[in-house]
């Protein structure tokens, strides 16, 4: 279950997670390692609870069982008297810092422009001076290609703008995990390569670990590290993406990939 | 809209110049009864804004109080909704003073219409809160603000859009509403025309000029309000998403 580049701690430890709603199980059990800089594309059908996994992550939804490590502590508990104990606010949110997440659906503030987007956080959380957060916002809007869009707000972009935008605002906060959640589906198909395009930038950049979920079979293939098959809140099958596209040994993985590839 | 107001501007004028035209009484009662405008203008502006504070203070703890706080706001705004804002006009002014609380009769209007449509705001601000979109807050999450910091800066400022055309309503109500002061002696817009009434008869034409009196301050808060809403929507239509 390693990553197979991590040396040492992993970034990231799913312990036997659980997370149900009522008396439906989205994760059953859930034992999963991200290392260090390592790119892994989560696949699967939906209700599978691949975003979940991101969710948990992220802290927007709370396990039920299990615990998740993040860089080498825990990210769902914490230590108090030798014991792991849940969480408290000021914990999380010592943890959390080193999370960053673009979510399916953009999320910008509407009544901020792309700068504002992006130095909000760094102000606010980080208390970063404004004209150093400006900077670095301005920095990183050059990065996704932005740069002649500084004071546009999210309603005057199209949506690979918008995402982009999300991404720097996300990286403002200098993560060392970035959580992508199927962050092309509500694009237009020929806004989604200058989105794709940015992340492999981030990549080869950068020294994130990366995590996305995804429908963008070639897009994993080419950029991921390792690809994970989630099926009923398990993972049914992982490894390089050549053995995954390539040569799947899963049933589930077969039936799932042929009607993927099939529909596109 | 813009054609509405314009109508009933140029209906008003109409009355206006027949009340001006009409009646020699025009000059005569016109000066006093400003002056009792003037008091209705003074309890609905602090009115107003105690209103929008309690319900800010009233909605906040409903939504994110721990339970005693979030008890204490459902019962105020029960209590203020549930009553009629002439019984608590009468509480405060002739209940109180039986347990030793003697308060002044302006500052009684201010407080009791004041906490009156401030429960009732309570809930229009708590709607507003509600209605923006939950990937907002995720947002926030995701950014590692806390939720004063998320509510300061990215939610209450989207809220606040779609609280200003409910809130135009509730300060026309609360306008209204303080015509009932002049039952606890205080000498407003209706006070002065009642008692005008009583010693001249003349009761059409003071009437009249009570009726436009009203209806002019209305419309400014209608067309302030207006002004507001245009404003902050502009601010935040060139934000919103698809």
């Amino acid at each position: 279950m390693t990553a197979p580049d991590s040396n040492g701690t992993p970034m990231v430890r799913f312990e036997n997670v659980t997370k149900s709603y009522g008396s439906f199980v989205v994760l059953d059990g859930l034992d999963l390692e991200f290392g260090a800089g390592e790119k892994v594309a989560i696949i699967g059908p939906s209700g599978s609870g691949k975003t979940t996994v991101l969710r948990m992550l992220m802290t927007l939804e709370r396990i039920n069982d299990g615990i998740i490590w993040l860089d080498g502590e825990p990210l769902t508990h914490m230590e108090r008297d030798g014991q792991l104990v849940p969480a408290n606010a000021a914990h999380l949110r010592r943890q959390r810092g080193k999370i960053g997440m673009v979510f399916q659906h953009f999320n910008l503030f509407p009544h901020m422009n792309a700068v504002q987007n992006c130095m909000e956080a760094p102000v606010t959380v980080l208390r970063m001076p404004k004209a150093e957060a400006r900077a670095r916002a301005c920095e990183l809007l050059e990065m996704v290609g932005l740069g002649d869009k500084f004071n546009h707000y999210p309603g005057q972009l199209s949506g690979g703008q918008q995402q982009r935008v999300a991404i720097a605002r996300a990286l403002a906060m200098r993560p060392k995990v970035m959580l992508f959640d199927e962050v092309t589906s509500a694009l237009d198909p020929e806004l989604i390569g200058e989105v794709l395009n940015v992340i492999r930038k981030l990549g080869s950049e950068l020294d994130l670990t990366m995590l996305m979920v995804t429908h963008q079979m070639g897009f994993a293939k080419e950029f991921a590290d390792r690809v994970c098959f989630f099926h009923s809140g398990k993972i049914c099958e992982q490894g390089p993406p050549e053995q995954i596209f390539g040569a799947p040994e899963n049933e589930r993985t077969k039936q799932f990939l042929s009607a993927v590839l099939e529909a596109t | 809209m813009a054609q509405r107001l314009l109508l009933v501007s140029t209906i008003m004028a109409f009355l206006a110049g027949l009340a001006i035209a009409s009646f020699a009484g025009f000059r005569e009662f016109l000066p006093g009864l400003l002056q009792g405008a003037l008091i209705t203008v003074e309890i609905t502006v602090a009115g107003a804004v105690l209103a929008l504070v309690c319900a800010v203070i009233a909605a906040l703890a409903k939504l994110y109080g721990p339970a005693p706080v979030r008890w204490l706001a459902i019962t105020y705004i029960e209590l203020f909704r549930g009553t009629s804002a002439l019984v608590q006009l009468f509480w405060m002014f002739f209940v109180l003073p039986h347990f030793g609380v003697r308060l002044e009769p302006l500052l009684v209007a201010i407080l009791a219409l004041g906490l009156n449509i401030g429960a009732y705001g309570a809930e229009v601000v708590r709607g507003a809160i509600i209605a923006v979109p939950r990937g907002q807050w995720e947002a926030t999450i995701a950014l590692n603000m806390s939720r004063a910091a998320a509510l300061r800066r990215v939610i209450l400022p989207q809220a606040f859009v779609a609280m200003i055309p409910p809130w135009g309503n509730l300060l026309i109500e609360l306008l209204k509403s303080t015509s009932l002061v002049s039952l606890i002696t205080i000498a407003d817009l209706t006070f002065r025309a009642q008692q005008m009434n009583q010693t001249t008869f003349r009761t059409v034409e003071i009437f009249i000029i009570v009726l436009l009196l009203y209806l002019a301050i209305s419309m400014i808060i209608t067309v302030g309000m207006r002004a507001l809403e245009a404003k902050a929507a502009g601010a935040v239509a060139r934000g919103r998403a698809h």
